[in-house]
């Protein structure tokens, strides 16, 4: 059993990783729709963490309940590791994945 | 405050909870259900290495075997086995850590003398994220669809499943007026998240 530091695990720093950065963009953060989920606490949870106006939360939840999961935000993948990352803290279902 | 209005928002921006004494029981039950179910499975998602275990990096690569705690802690990657892994190796202790949190912040609250309670913003929040896990937990063992107040009607008075239904009802009702006290938080300045793009 190996737990290698952070570090190993990264691609190197410098110009190879602006380049594997660019490429890797963009990817997307999909949240979906779950029975559990209040509506009210899905648009309060868009407007609270990615900052979102009441109106553009309210349309993304209806995106999520009626097409059973909408975008939410895109970047690099690192990016979306850490939006899909807050949603499951607030209990949202969340995947990422490479935008296509 | 009427007795029916469990959260209230006050001048001083904070959220008044008033819980009686059966909400508050069934609330300790629950707060106190959901800690245990974050804590299962964690001996194998503890590394031996006291570094990594400080850093929040854990040994599991797979979702839990238990519905109700892989809804808790889902992948990350719908159709990437390994990348999902890798997520939950870096991902999954912190966040089993701070939804117990969530949770401890609430018990905690819970145990306030007096029948009213004044919630800070943490405390607020706390409150929040811990009745949606128990949601979370609570209608995965339930097995809820969009329609289970359907399924829930046409069960007996006395059937225990009705009770989990009622108690599943009674949490979502004060998740919901809890999210109404907490109004609409600021818009602009990119959220939580902090500005990006």
């Amino acid at each position: 059993m190996s737990t290698a530091p952070v570090e190993t695990e990264r691609p190197e720093s410098g110009l190879e990783e602006d380049v594997v950065v660019r490429l890797d963009k963009p990817w997307v953060t999909l949240v979906w729709n779950d029975p559990v989920n209040l509506m009210s606490y899905v648009t309060w949870v868009f407007q609270q963490y990615f900052g979102y106006s009441k109106e553009k939360a309210t349309e993304l939840m209806l995106d999520v309940h009626h097409k059973g999961r909408a975008v939410v935000s895109n970047g690099s993948r690192e990016e979306m590791e850490r939006d899909v990352e807050a949603m499951h803290g607030y209990g949202l279902w969340a995947t990422l994945q490479h935008d296509t | 405050m009427s007795p029916r209005q469990k959260f209230r928002k006050r001048s001083d921006g904070t959220i008044e909870a008033r819980f009686d004494e059966v909400e508050q029981q069934l609330l300790r039950a629950v707060l106190t259900d959901v800690l245990e179910l974050l804590a299962d499975g964690e001996d194998d998602t503890t590394p031996e290495d006291p570094l990594a275990a400080a850093l929040g990096i854990g040994v599991s690569t797979t979702p839990p075997k238990d519905p109700a705690l892989r809804r808790l802690l889902p992948d990350a990657y719908v159709d990437d086995e390994q990348a999902a892994g890798e997520f939950r190796r870096y991902t999954e202790r912190g966040l089993r850590e701070r939804k117990r949190d969530a949770a401890r912040v609430a018990l905690a609250s819970l145990d306030a003398a007096d029948g009213s309670r004044h919630l800070d913003e943490r405390q607020a929040l706390a409150w929040l994220g811990a009745l949606n896990d128990v949601r979370l937990a609570l209608g995965t063992r339930l097995g809820v669809s969009e329609d289970w107040d359907e399924r829930a009607s046409a069960l007996a008075e006395d059937d225990p499943l009705a009770y989990a239904f009622a108690v599943y009802d009674h949490l979502t009702w004060l998740q919901e007026m809890l999210v109404q006290a907490m109004g609409d938080p600021a818009a602009g300045g990119g959220g939580v998240r902090g500005g990006r793009n």
